[in-house]
């Protein structure tokens, strides 16, 4: 039977088919953990292809992963199942910007870096802005609803999409929204496949919004003494009339490893730091910093500085950009988690994963974007080291518990995948977990779009790490 | 298998993808197993036993080794030596089943053995430069897949090998900087004439250039076929006869060499004597155009061209060289720099890849040459040989060898320097 999915494969694909393990197997693998090994690998490059393997995949009742760069952070495109890895990364040749109507359209395989330079060139911005984006397509990015550091502005993909083409499960092809920001012909399809991780449907072709550009941007950091005031300082920033286009917090432990690491001469006794940046008019800018001081000063916060040039503010987010390097440490695994809050809980999470942290005796760092309530505990781990993996997994259990508890979110961009499907009914309740499978069941009732995703499988109650 | 090879680097790999858009191999062959993440994927899944070695062979194979992957790299993942670890163990697992075939490590070990490939290379740099190529590529069919070959090797005459630099230590010319010069193999046979112009630019502004008789190769070609043991024995003997002198630098003309030379302590035990030997001698190591950035040169000829530069894989993301060459070109008078798009993307040379994975290598040119294209410059400049005779033949494969000229940065600053 293998033979024959292959040669039908073939007849529409030719030589964009793999079926030998050595090439397969490079497409098992994401950004999280785990090593699956597909039947097959196809790199499609136009809607007919997307179509006619779709059909093949029903046919002989085939599960079908959709796949872009790989970055995933949650498992989403892994081929539990087996079965194809539709591939998009070769599907970049379509991008095209229209700059009366701010829209660009693109195809699913184009990097999002490349959208940032194609809208850049004319002066427009997208927004959306993942730390993947040199790498991460704009497939991935719907599929997960990526977000970024300026979400606390501009917020995140889901509101920069006026459109998608979409292949379903059956193999027909849709069309979702259009070409305009308002629209309301009919139900939201387009915001129910952004963010369906490839368990809906297939992108396609995406029509993105895009706004002008900011002139420019300023920034700075500011200092904490502890973390409560940390925590409390977020809130007061973001209520003080001022609009940042960044906030992204580091704590101690993180803020020490980037010291170590890159020897910046920062403040290693600090609680924590933030970071805010505001764009926009440059004349207003200063002023916009000046009204945050201000307002930080009448909570007893006074170490707050400010780049006076593009190359002390280039300075200040290397900080931010050399967390993720400073934090692996030879060996280790780093396993960064995605729990989101609402703004005046960061303080309580902040103390809570402390708490867990010296229970376990684990080496977790806390870093994310403080504006949208967004954090990033990260756990260094010896993943051959069965003890410890098994203490990663009840602590990371324990901060999505305790974030649910405090009225927050699982994952705040990085997708459930399956990193995160075991704690799904918790968040969301039986029912409410039963409601989503129902749409998922109504369009794709042979579950062979990316299968073992999202929807918590009979029995598994806990996140397990360990891939034997 | 996790012993033998490099286990421990592959973790530090959070499989970000990073490494994609800079690694040629990947954008040519668009397959993730010719990307960094997947060889190292691969590499790993070897150790623990997952996959057999033959199952990594092509992956490993078809690396160029140019280590972009590792400049790139977040989290400063040990590319090359996991790289190493690699060929080193298909290399022993070929010899054990005597299944040696054209590729690689066996076309490695044919080199070693009698030289063959060496010649072979050396004849080809020889020709290329004599001819500008245009009469050789045609007949030797370098044009044609891998076979041809042999035809190419008939076709070549054979070549005068080049004396070696005279020792030329003054006891009465004092002089600023004394430096020992590294003249490598390849490119003391056929660059002889860069190593000379080198030599001269330095001493011309001051600069103390002793040659060292007993210095040997490198050790890069042993190195990359696997040959652990033997370009130990090259290190050994070159730390040795280098050591002897009191030089402020030891100083080189070949991005490749250089970056072998600076890697020398990777090869011993951390702690051992000869680790401490190695690193006291990789310290001294520098590029032509390190020491070049720090001399106040009298460049007073303009050379009116419209310049590329391909930096040499090596020189960039091993011996971390960057900003040096281009204060070079930039300070050339009359030389105009045009920023060739993608200019730190392998050209495919890479060491006898272009011999042994022929049309690969083609593969990769051609992603280079869509570039050189579009840049329309009249000058094309390298820093290593292995580079500089792929560009000429990417140059004539687009018939362009008459409007373009290759030359080494060494060139070009003697030619601004008034030396010849
Ligand atoms: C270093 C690093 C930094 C990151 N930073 C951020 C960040 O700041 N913000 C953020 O939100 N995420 C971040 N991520 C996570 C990741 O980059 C994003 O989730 C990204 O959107 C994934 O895109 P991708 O192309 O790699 O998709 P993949 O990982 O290949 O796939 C992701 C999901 O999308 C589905 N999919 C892919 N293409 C299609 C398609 N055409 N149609 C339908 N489904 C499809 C897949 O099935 C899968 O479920 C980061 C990851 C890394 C490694
Ligand atoms: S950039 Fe480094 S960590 Fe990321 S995938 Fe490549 S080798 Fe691995
Ligand atoms: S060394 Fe070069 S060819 Fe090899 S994986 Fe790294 S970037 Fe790719």
């Amino acid at each position: 039977m293998k033979e024959d999915i292959r040669n039908k494969l073939q007849n529409v694909l030719e030589d964009r088919v793999f079926h030998k393990t050595e090439d397969c197997i490079s497409y098992g693998y994401d950004g999280s953990f785990g090593q699956h090994i597909p039947d097959f690998v196809v790199q499609v490059q136009s809607t007919e292809e997307v179509q006619s393997v779709v059909r093949i995949a029903n046919e002989f009742n085939m599960p079908i992963t959709p796949r872009g760069a790989s970055t995933s952070l949650s498992g989403g495109p892994l081929p539990v199942e087996k079965g194809i890895i539709m591939d998009f990364s070769q599907w970049d040749h379509y991008l095209e910007i229209f700059p009366e109507d701010l829209l660009i359209k693109a195809s699913p395989g184009v990097i999002t870096g490349d959208i940032h330079k194609l809208a850049d060139e004319h002066n427009l911005m997208y927004a959306p802005d993942p730390s993947s984006s040199s790498i991460c397509t704009i497939g991935g990015n719907l599929a997960e609803n990526a977000g970024g550091p300026r979400g606390v502005k501009y917020g995140v993909t889901k509101d920069y999409v006026l459109g998608l083409e979409v292949v379903t499960a059956q193999g027909e092809v849709i069309q979702t929204g259009g070409n305009t920001v308002k629209n309301v012909t009919g139900y939201d399809l387009t915001k129910l496949i952004v963010g369906s991780e490839g368990t809906l449907g297939v992108i396609t072709e995406a029509t993105l919004r895009l706004i002008p550009k900011p002139l420019a941007t300023k920034t700075a950091m500011i200092l904490f003494d502890d973390l409560y005031t940390a925590g409390k300082s977020i809130s007061t920033i973001l209520t003080s009339g001022v609009r940042p286009s960044k906030m992204e917090i580091l704590d101690n432990n993180a803020l020490n490893r980037v010291e170590d690491y890159a020897k910046l001469d920062l403040p290693r006794e600090a609680s924590a730091i933030l970071l805010v940046e505001v764009d926009g008019d440059p004349t207003i800018l200063d002023k916009e910093l000046q009204t945050i001081k201000e307002a930080l000063l009448q909570i007893g916060v006074d170490k707050v500085d400010i780049a006076e040039n593009k190359e002390d503010e280039d300075k200040l987010w290397q900080v931010r950009k050399l967390v993720s390097p400073a934090i692996v440490e030879s060996g280790y695994t780093k396993i960064s988690e995605d729990v989101t809050l609402p703004l005046s809980k960061i303080p309580d999470m902040f103390k809570k994963i402390d708490e867990i942290k010296q229970k376990h005796d684990l080496n977790i760092v806390v870093f994310g974007h403080a504006g949208d309530g967004n954090l990033h505990p990260t756990l260094n781990t010896n993943m051959r080291d069965q003890n410890e993996v098994e203490r990663v997994e009840d602590a990371v259990e324990e901060i999505f518990s305790y974030a649910v508890q405090l009225g927050g979110t699982l994952s705040g961009e990085h997708g459930i995948g399956t990193m995160k499907r075991a704690f799904m009914t918790k968040e969301l309740g039986e029912s409410g977990v039963q409601f989503q499978k129902a749409i998922k069941t109504a369009l794709d009732p042979n579950n062979l779009l990316n299968p073992g995703k999202i929807f918590p499988i009979a029995g598994e109650e806990r996140l397990v790490l360990r891939n034997e | 298998m996790i012993d033998k090879l490099d286990y421990q680097a592959t973790f530090d790999c959070v499989q970000c993808g990073y490494c994609l858009p800079v690694c040629p191999t990947y954008i040519a062959f668009k397959n993730e197993k010719h990307s960094p993440r997947g060889r190292i994927n691969l590499v790993k899944l070897v150790a623990e036993e997952k996959l057999e070695i033959a199952d990594m062979e092509e992956g490993i194979d078809l690396c160029l080794g140019c280590r972009a992957c590792e400049t790139i790299c977040p989290t400063n993942v040990r590319y090359g030596d996991i790289l190493m670890s690699a060929v080193e163990v298909i290399k022993e697992n070929k010899d054990m089943t005597l299944k040696e075939k054209g590729i690689r490590t066996g076309a490695f070990k044919l080199a070693l053995k009698n030289k063959r490939v060496i010649r072979m290379m050396n004849k080809g740099l020889y020709f290329y430069q004599k001819s500008g190529l245009s009469k050789t590529v045609s007949k030797s069919g370098l044009l044609k897949p891998l076979p041809k070959y042999n035809d190419l090797n008939k076709a070549m005459p054979d070549v005068i090998l080049s004396e070696r630099i005279t020792n030329n230590i003054n006891p009465f010319r004092k002089k600023d900087i004394q430096v020992g010069f590294f003249q490598g193999c390849i490119m003391d046979a056929f660059f002889k004439r860069i190593n000379d112009l080198a030599v001269k630019i330095m001493e011309k502004h001051d600069v103390q250039v002793t040659n060292i008789k007993k210095q040997t190769c490198c050790g890069a070609l042993q190195h990359h076929a696997g040959e652990h043991d033997m370009t130990v024995v090259q290190a050994m003997k070159n730390i040795e006869a280098y050591e002897k002198y009191d030089f402020d630098y030891i100083v080189n003309t070949i991005g490749g060499c250089g970056a072998t030379l600076r890697e020398y302590p990777k090869l011993f035990e951390e702690g051992s004597v000869w680790h401490g030997r190695a690193v006291k001698f990789t310290e001294k190591v520098r590029d032509i155009s390190e020491i070049m950035s720090m001399l106040h040169l009298e460049m007073t000829e303009p050379v009116n061209m419209n310049a590329v530069y391909q930096p040499s894989c090596h020189l960039e993301h091993v011996q971390q060289v960057f900003k040096d060459p281009m204060n070079m070109i930039n300070n050339v008078p009359g030389l105009k720099y045009i920023d060739m798009q993608d200019k730190s993307l392998c050209c495919g040379s890479a060491g006898v890849y272009n011999i042994v994975h022929f049309d690969e290598s083609m593969q990769i040119l051609d992603l280079k040459m869509r570039n050189v294209k579009t840049a329309r410059p009249t000058l094309i400049i390298t820093s290593n040989p292995g580079c500089h005779i792929q560009m000429q033949l990417g140059l004539e494969r687009e018939g362009m060898s008459d409007e373009v000229l290759v030359k080494h940065l060494v060139e070009v600053v003697a030619e601004a320097c008034n030396i010849s």
